[in-house]
């Protein structure tokens, strides 16, 4: 393999990586601040991709500037992301908190199964697919590859910025701060005077988001078909396993190591390409069970 | 004594219906086949633990059986032998290493080997048959070549019969002494292992038979319609095989195989009816068991068997 | 075990009077027919289910077929290889239909095949490609109304070879199942025979229903082969030609060769540009240059936008295909059987000896139960009469220069193919008018 064609297939791995990254990104807050594994997770990323897809077509009906296309995802993903997670956190998720752990994974595995159906009745089962947003942006050349800006400039950069701005906001600001305590763990938390429910409601809103913003940025790109939310759901299971649960710097990680071995796949393996998902996971947790990164908890006996 | 009575009446209750009405008979089939595997989740239910993966043990089952009818043109029972003992090696070096894990990280472990599985056999098409899966013939039963209708029959019988040993062998074992430290793991595994046991090994144990079981179930399905795909590992799958434990009831393997039966049969009338929808329906049936009645049908029913006692 | 055995006897009775029953004039025909009615491939299932709809009403007002009305259930193929089948069975035996039109994906045929001769159902093959089916065994009661991959396959190559002659290197993507890897093994085995020393610089199998082919595009990109084929369908072949022309795959020189991508021409509206040779399996298109102006096919036509809103595509033809090929079946065995009802069984048989019109040239079914048809291809084109690209200089193969005799397979028999078939004068070239 050539100079060029390791460079493509960099790319290639590096865009695809950050979408991986802003899905999983969600998934691993949630099982942070709750210390349940949402499964409906997949289907935030769905409608994301959904929504956004109708509200794109309602920007060309209503002949609105086409310069909204690329704010209009974002507004799209906020606002479905948002509602669905905060459904969830009221209707189901607050109060499966004493619940066994079995019991809690079915009940998101319910929710999973009824979003699923919901959006095949509202959406319907043909593929959608609205690509101005792309259209506009246009191509550059690399290494005498076209690439479309989108896939190069736009995903990777918000994947970077989700990164780092969450780590600030964890970090360094006051409610980052709670979240990171109510993670941590939860009852001591409250004991200090961290307003847990608020503080739960609004991770779960913001993972909830960021689902359904990788849902929204891979619309114009790719075509939505009912199933699509399962093979997500799946996907970011093992980019979330792999880099250690409610790790985000583990999640970065993971992602772009999934990412990048699939690209590289493509290029010199084919076969072997569906595979690397969860190959990877399996060798990874078989290593380190915890995955790569993980916090040292003490065990309770 | 009224649980055994129970039984009774249930199994003459399925015969009568696959007699009465011969189309019912692969449904019937399909349940006790799903019945199987979901007996095998029960057990791992008992230590605590789901795996969103048990699925894969009923696709290996299944494709080993598919692979061996194409091959040597076995008997249905050789068939359903050599795929179960298939199922139960593959639990055992699987098991080995897979023991270590506790609650999320076994379910993602497992999550993570049936989808490799998943995934190989869609891909190595030249193999597996891809993703439109491996078709083989009608088999002989017991070495005597039937048409369709016989075999059918005839395989309900065996399933049924295969059924009620099977749920015989898992409640034998839930009484048993490892049975019994299995159930504590859940409870407090640390305090197991003071007492001297080895928790690794009762779950391996445990993990094994649950395997077994898996494959047994997944043997079924592949005899009962001829046709093995890789949709039979897939996660959604493990999460059905699940999904029915709690609605039967995971405390007990007849709430294992009511569970199946109900799965079937909402199935059955959801898609004829409300084409489309059934996942919704049964999405939001799991969502009432949950929250109304966590031990599944079975627990409301040994309510009323046991008057007095409490589950 | 005597009162199993009653109990058998008792069934075997019912089932043995239920056969024979079907001797006399049901009150309706019911027939099932399998399609996709979700997923990527419902873009291409729907319309086909539309068109059965529309010709099931206007057989029925005519009478019917042998004068009973024709009542139609149908089976999402979305679904799944063993929910079909479960589904099947159903309708066969809960339902006693004895008549299926199954299926679209190669890889569903396979599956129903053997299970609708067990089941001694007639199954007509209405849509899938894969030769493999009827080629590896022989079938009583399975029949094909339309061509196979071979056929189609190596007509694209002849179009390829008489149109745009020099190239070196092929590059091929498909959908990785049946079809995807069948129709691939036929043509490069077809253009070897032609052109011995050409090159595969890649082949990429992505699976059936990927959504995204950014890195074989990527790929495809780098490599830079003369030739690219893609032989998917529906919302896959969507996808990849919309991804590719945002890319720039159309303009970096090689010539696509699309032999689906008739039934995605609407659309893909201006996304798909000109220059792509495109095939539609067979010789279906709304403006078939020998056909467009019969009446009956111009009335299928308007009829089939006024209840769609768009335009036939070839999966709508296969289904015309099918119906009309039943209906024909079933009154040559009607009339065999002197005029009594025929069993399933005789009508399979009448239809393989029998010629009939869809909306394109004369079908001829063959004794193995395999379609003749003849092939169109051509290059896509942009004119002002319509909002999406049209086929120019089409040419028409008839289909006994293109299909594996009876009892031989493809794979060998494709290598025998000699050039001068490249110069035989039954090829008629037609330009879009």
């Amino acid at each position: 393999m050539n100079s060029s064609l390791f460079a493509l297939a960099l790319m290639d791995g590096v865009s695809y990586a950050a979408l991986l990254f802003l899905v999983a990104l969600g998934l691993t807050l949630i099982f942070g601040v709750m210390r349940i594994l949402n499964i409906a997770h997949g289907s935030l990323y769905a409608w994301g991709g959904y929504f956004a897809a109708t509200l794109g077509m309602g920007i060309t009906h209503f002949g609105l500037s086409p310069l909204l296309g690329l704010p209009a995802l974002f507004v799209a993903a906020i606002v479905i992301g948002v509602f669905l997670a905060t459904v969830l956190e009221f209707a189901l998720l607050r109060r499966i908190l004493d619940k066994d752990p079995i019991l809690q994974l079915l009940v998101t595995f319910a929710a999973f199964m009824v979003l699923e159906d919901l959006q095949r009745m509202i959406w319907g089962v043909q593929p959608v697919f609205v690509s101005d947003v792309v259209t506009q942006l246009g191509t550059l050349s690399v290494a005498g590859v076209t690439y479309t800006r989108y896939q190069l400039l736009v995903l990777p950069a918000v994947a970077v910025l989700a990164f780092f701005g969450l780590r600030w906001f964890l970090g360094r600001t006051a409610l980052g701060r709670q979240v990171t305590a109510v993670t941590h763990h939860r009852e001591v938390a409250t004991a200090m005077g961290v307003n847990t429910g608020r503080v739960t409601w609004l991770t779960i809103a913001v993972g909830g988001a960021l689902g359904a913003l990788g849902g929204a940025l891979a619309s114009p790109t790719t075509s939505f078909t009912p199933g699509i939310g399962a093979e997500m759901m799946v996907l970011s299971f093992a980019v979330v396993a792999t880099g250690g649960l409610g790790q985000i710097g583990g999640a970065a990680l993971a992602a772009l190591m999934i990412g990048l071995t699939r690209s590289f796949a493509v290029y010199l393996m084919p076969e072997v390409e569906v595979l690397v998902p969860y190959l990877i996971m399996v060798g990874v947790l078989l290593v380190r069970p915890e995955g790569l990164f993980s916090t040292a908890a003490t065990r309770r006996i | 004594m009224r649980l055994r009575l129970l039984i009774a009446v249930l199994a003459a209750a399925v015969l009568g219906l696959a007699f009465t009405f011969p189309w019912l008979k692969t449904p019937i089939l399909l349940a006790l086949a799903n019945g199987l595997a979901v007996s095998g989740v029960i057990v791992l239910i008992r230590a605590g633990q789901v795996s969103f993966g048990n699925a894969m043990f009923a696709c290996l089952a299944g494709y080993s059986a598919a692979f061996l009818a194409r091959a040597w043109h076995l008997d249905a029972l050789l068939l359903i032998a050599l795929s179960c003992l298939f199922a139960a090696l593959a639990g055992a070096v699987i098991g080995l290493f897979i023991v270590r894990y506790r609650g999320i990280f076994f379910g993602m472990l497992n999550l993570a080997l049936s989808m490799v599985l998943f995934s190989v056999l869609g891909k190595f098409g030249g193999l597996t048959g891809g993703t439109d899966g491996l078709r083989f013939d009608r088999p002989t039963l017991g070495f005597v070549h039937l048409e369709r209708e016989p075999f059918e029959t005839a395989l309900l019988v065996l399933a049924l019969g295969l059924s009620i040993i099977a749920g015989w062998v898992v409640q034998r074992y839930f009484a048993s002494v490892s049975g019994q430290a299995l159930a504590a793991i859940k409870t407090n595994e640390t305090r197991l292992e003071y007492l001297g046991i080895s928790a690794k090994r009762v779950f391996w144990g445990g993990y094994v038979l649950a395997a077994t079981l898996c494959g047994l179930g997944g043997s079924l399905f592949a005899l009962t319609q001829g046709l093995v795909t890789p949709e039979m590992g897939y996660w959604v799958r493990s999460g059905e095989l699940v999904f029915i434990a709690i609605l039967g009831g995971s405390g007990h393997a007849l709430g294992a195989f009511i569970g199946a039966f109900l799965f079937e049969f909402m199935k059955l009338y959801t898609a004829a009816l409300l084409t489309g929808a059934w996942q919704l329906v049964m999405g939001l049936v799991l969502l009432v068991m949950v929250f109304v009645a966590p031990t599944g049908v079975f627990g409301m029913i040994e309510r009323r068997l046991r008057p007095g006692r409490s589950a | 075990m005597k009162l199993l055995k009653t109990l058998t006897a008792i069934a075997v009775m019912t089932l043995g009077s239920g056969l024979a029953q079907a001797q006399d004039k049901p009150a309706e025909l019911k027939i099932g027919i399998t399609t996709f009615i979700s997923g990527a491939a419902s873009v291409f299932g729907v319309p086909a289910k539309a068109a059965a709809e529309l010709l099931i009403e206007e057989m029925n007002a005519k009478g019917g077929i042998g004068g009973v009305k024709v009542s139609a259930t149908y089976i999402d193929e979305g679904i799944g290889g063993d929910k079909l089948l479960s589904e099947y069975r159903r309708l066969v035996q809960e339902q006693g239909v004895r008549t299926m039109l199954s299926a679209i994906s190669s890889g569903n045929c396979n599956i129903v095949a053997p299970v609708a001769e067990d089941l001694k159902v007639l199954n007509v093959m209405w849509d899938c490609g894969t030769e493999k089916v009827l080629e590896d065994k022989r079938y009583k009661y399975v029949v094909r109304t339309q061509a196979n991959a071979t056929t189609e396959m190596v007509a694209t190559v002849l179009y390829l070879l008489k149109t745009k002659p020099n190239f070196s290197t092929i590059a091929v993507v498909n959908q990785d199942y049946a079809w995807g890897r069948d129709s691939w093994e036929i043509f490069l085995n077809t253009l070897k025979a032609f052109k011995p020393d050409v090159k595969v610089v890649a082949e990429m199998f992505p699976k059936l229903g990927a959504s995204d082919f950014s890195t074989e595009i990527s790929r495809l990109q780098a490599l830079r082969p003369d030739v690219i084929l893609n032989t998917s369908w529906g919302g896959d072949l969507d996808t990849f030609v919309r991804q590719a022309s945002q890319r720039g795959l159309f303009t970096q020189g090689a010539t696509m060769v699309l032999p689906l991508a008739e039934s995605s021409l609407e659309r893909l509206g201006a996304t798909m540009p000109e220059g792509v040779i495109v095939g539609g399996r067979g010789d279906h298109y709304f403006l078939h240059p020998e056909t467009k102006d019969e009446p009956a096919h111009k009335d299928f036509v308007a009829k089939f936008r006024a209840k769609t809103g768009a335009y036939p595509i070839y999966p709508t033809y296969h289904m015309a295909q099918a119906l009309v090929g039943l209906k024909t079946g079933y009154e040559s065995a009607i009339k065999a059987n002197g005029g009594k009802w025929p069993s399933s069984e005789q009508v399979a048989d009448a239809m393989r000896k029998m010629e009939f019109k869809g909306y394109g040239r004369t079908v001829t079914m063959r004794e193995d139960g395999q379609g003749l048809e003849a092939q169109l291809l051509g290059i896509t084109k942009r004119v002002p009469q319509y909002p999406f690209a049209v086929m120019d200089k089409m040419m028409l193969v008839p289909a006994d220069l293109v299909t594996t005799p009876v009892g031989q397979k493809s794979v060998a028999w494709v290598k025998t193919l000699k050039a001068d078939v490249l110069k035989s004068d039954r090829l008629k070239s037609y330009d879009f008018k």
